[in-house]
């Protein structure tokens, strides 16, 4: 059967991002059936039951975070929408919220209902100006056609959403970090546990999803979970899913696909293939620049969670990133160590310190400073960070320092030995 | 004290305080509100944004510095953030940096003297697939390269 876009099926329609083009659609349809058919506890069931995985990078089981919430109703719940989408190479949220907003609110309407929250925070990243205002227009649009408010289409389900805007920080889409920051503070992560569906934005129980995850729970609502766990690769890789692919390709875009599509099927296809026909793919990067790096010979390989798992690296937040034979690897590990570095939120030591001794380091091998010890130094730092830190950036840099140095380690070695780039070129091209 | 923002703005904050469960979350909110007015947030909006919301005032100055959108010095008329991030680094923002660095007579991180332009280079923007990928105000141009960011700026500053 031919993969049909469903995610991205509204995003050509010139209506599209408004409510009557949406409606025009079948939008709504699902929560309309939903809140009727559906009790909250059995649309839990239904998203648990369809295999839908969070789209924000960790892929952990929705349903299954839903069934975390404590049982005792002494405190309201609150949703948390990650709209943050931070990691280099990914921009597929930014699609979703630009061009189809009401596939995302009705998905946030919908989970709010199934783990009984009267309340949701719509937390977007503040460079995404156009984004924001996209989505404060179809939440009034939403409100005025009772989708939002109170007793929405008279289930007796009331909902308001509240939307926030970040101020340039990539460690507040680390969930934790995003609810300090929707609580006016600096974006610190928090010690895991006490994890957020119990003690969450202001003490009280809460869910955060990615904005991805939520646009899914609307296609199930309105089709049925055995369709859904019936796409990708079954059972424990299903749905559809948003790929991005930028770098060095001919087409760079987001491109939708059942999980489990091929990379070359996604580079070659979708994205056109390589941008120069005369320099082939050196290494790709398949879940945004967190993850472990993929040389060309081991890019065969089926893009979903457990595929990626077993190749070594990730898929992440699926922004995969093509690098051809032009690039020399210690400056782009140094663009992305300066990357962790400027973004590191300082609270532990090993974070703190590991990131600028990768800079350094980087930028001696890269200058042609370098020294032999050099090599080995970077992997040492990048195993005392794995492990060693309040939250999962720490790994978010030694995962790439580890996976570059040790699958192209001649190539540091050669910057260090001959105090030169081999490629003869300083540029990342 | 005197209040150093507009009537308007004033109560805009004042009513930021009655939307949240808890008041704090009114900080972000209210600083980009002082900020759109005045440009940028002095000392004394910034204690003047703390006493609206019963902070202290090296509370706010920390959140502040924290939060690279919030400008403690003001920017140029137009704001010129660069994507350097590795997919823009791969189509060339370097060079973009480079030759804007050329055009404006400053330095990454400075604002020309005549507060038409400053310049900073900033982390992914999530616009990689219109890499090289540079923002001004809240105004997206991708891709860009020298002699489009030439027409940009003739745009900008017509002579
Ligand atoms: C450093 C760091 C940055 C993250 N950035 C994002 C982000 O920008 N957007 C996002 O949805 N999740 C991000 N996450 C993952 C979130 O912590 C969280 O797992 C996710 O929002 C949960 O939603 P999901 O289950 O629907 O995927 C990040 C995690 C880490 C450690
Ligand atoms: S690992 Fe890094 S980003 Fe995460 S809490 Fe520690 S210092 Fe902050
Ligand atoms: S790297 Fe420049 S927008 Fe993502």
């Amino acid at each position: 059967m031919a993969f049909e876009p469903v995610l991205t099926r509204n995003i050509h329609r010139p209506d599209s991002g408004t409510i009557e083009g949406y409606l025009a659609a079948g939008g709504y349809q699902g929560l309309r059936r939903a809140l009727k058919e559906f009790s909250p506890g059995q649309l839990v069931e239904e998203v648990k039951n369809s295999g839908l995985r969070g789209r924000g990078g960790a892929g952990f089981p929705t349903g299954m975070k839903w069934g975390f919430l404590p049982k005792t109703r002494d405190k309201p719940r609150y949703l948390c929408v990650n709209a943050d989408e931070s990691e280099p190479g990914t921009f597929k949220d930014r699609l979703l919220i630009e061009k189809d907003p009401h596939l995302v609110l009705e998905g946030i309407i919908l989970s709010a209902y199934a783990i009984e929250s009267s309340l949701a925070f719509f937390y977007i990243r503040g460079e995404f100006h156009e984004g924001y205002r996209i989505f404060q227009k179809a939440v009034q649009e939403a409100r005025a056609k009772g989708f939002l408010g109170t007793n929405i289409l008279g289930s007796g389900f009331s909902l308001d959403i509240i939307i926030y805007r970040g101020a340039g920080a990539y460690i507040c889409g680390e969930e934790t970090a995003l609810l300090e920051s929707l609580e006016g503070k600096r974006g610190y992560p928090r010690i895991k546990p006490p994890f957020p569906a119990i003690v969450g934005l202001y003490g009280c129980p809460t869910i955060i999803n990615n904005v991805e995850t939520l646009a899914n729970v609307t296609l199930i609502a309105e089709r049925g979970a055995a369709w859904y766990a019936s796409i990708g690769r079954p059972p424990k890789n299903t749905g559809p899913k948003l790929f991005c692919l930028s770098g060095h390709v001919k087409r760079p875009g987001v491109f939708e696909a059942p999980l489990g599509v091929p990379f070359l099927e996604l580079l070659n296809e979708h994205a056109g293939g390589m941008q120069h026909s005369d320099r082939p793919l050196k290494a790709a990067v398949p879940g945004g620049s967190s993850m472990k790096i993929l040389p060309a010979s081991k890019c065969d390989v089926l893009m979903d969670f457990d595929a990626l798992a077993a190749a070594g690296t990730s898929l992440g937040s699926a922004g995969g990133i093509v690098m051809d034979t032009s690039t020399c690897m210690v400056t782009a590990l140094l663009n992305v160590a300066r990357f962790y570095a400027h973004e590191s939120c300082g609270q532990c030591t090993p974070c703190r310190e590991g990131t600028g001794w990768f800079v350094k380091i980087l930028s001696r091998l890269e200058r042609g400073d370098g020294r032999p010890e050099d090599v080995g130094l970077l992997t040492g730092i990048a195993s005392n960070i794995e492990g060693n830190t309040v939250c999962p950036f720490g790994e978010a840099i030694a995962w790439p320092v580890e996976s570059y140095v040790r699958v192209f380690r001649e190539e540091f070695e050669e910057h260090a030995k001959r105090k030169a780039c081999p490629m003869k070129t300083t540029a990342v091209r | 004290m005197t209040i150093p923002v507009r009537p308007e703005t004033d109560r805009k904050i004042d009513e930021l305080l009655t939307v949240y469960p808890m008041k704090g979350s009114a900080l972000l909110p209210a600083l980009y509100l002082v900020q759109e007015e005045k440009g940028h947030l002095s000392e004394e909006s910034m204690e003047y944004v703390a006493s609206k919301i019963g902070l202290s005032a090296a509370f706010v100055a920390g959140v502040v510095s924290f939060y690279t959108m919030f400008h403690r010095k003001p920017v140029g008329r137009h704001h010129i953030q660069v994507c350097r991030t590795l997919p823009c680094a791969l189509s060339g923002s370097d060079d973009l940096m480079a030759h804007l660095k050329g055009r404006l007579g400053i330095v990454d991180g400075e604002t020309r003297s005549d507060g038409a332009y400053s310049l900073v280079s900033v982390e992914c923007l999530g616009a990689c697939d219109r890499a090289p990928f540079i923002q001004i105000n809240d105004e997206e141009h991708g891709p860009v390269d020298p002699a489009k960011m030439d027409e940009i700026l003739k745009r900008l500053e017509p002579r």
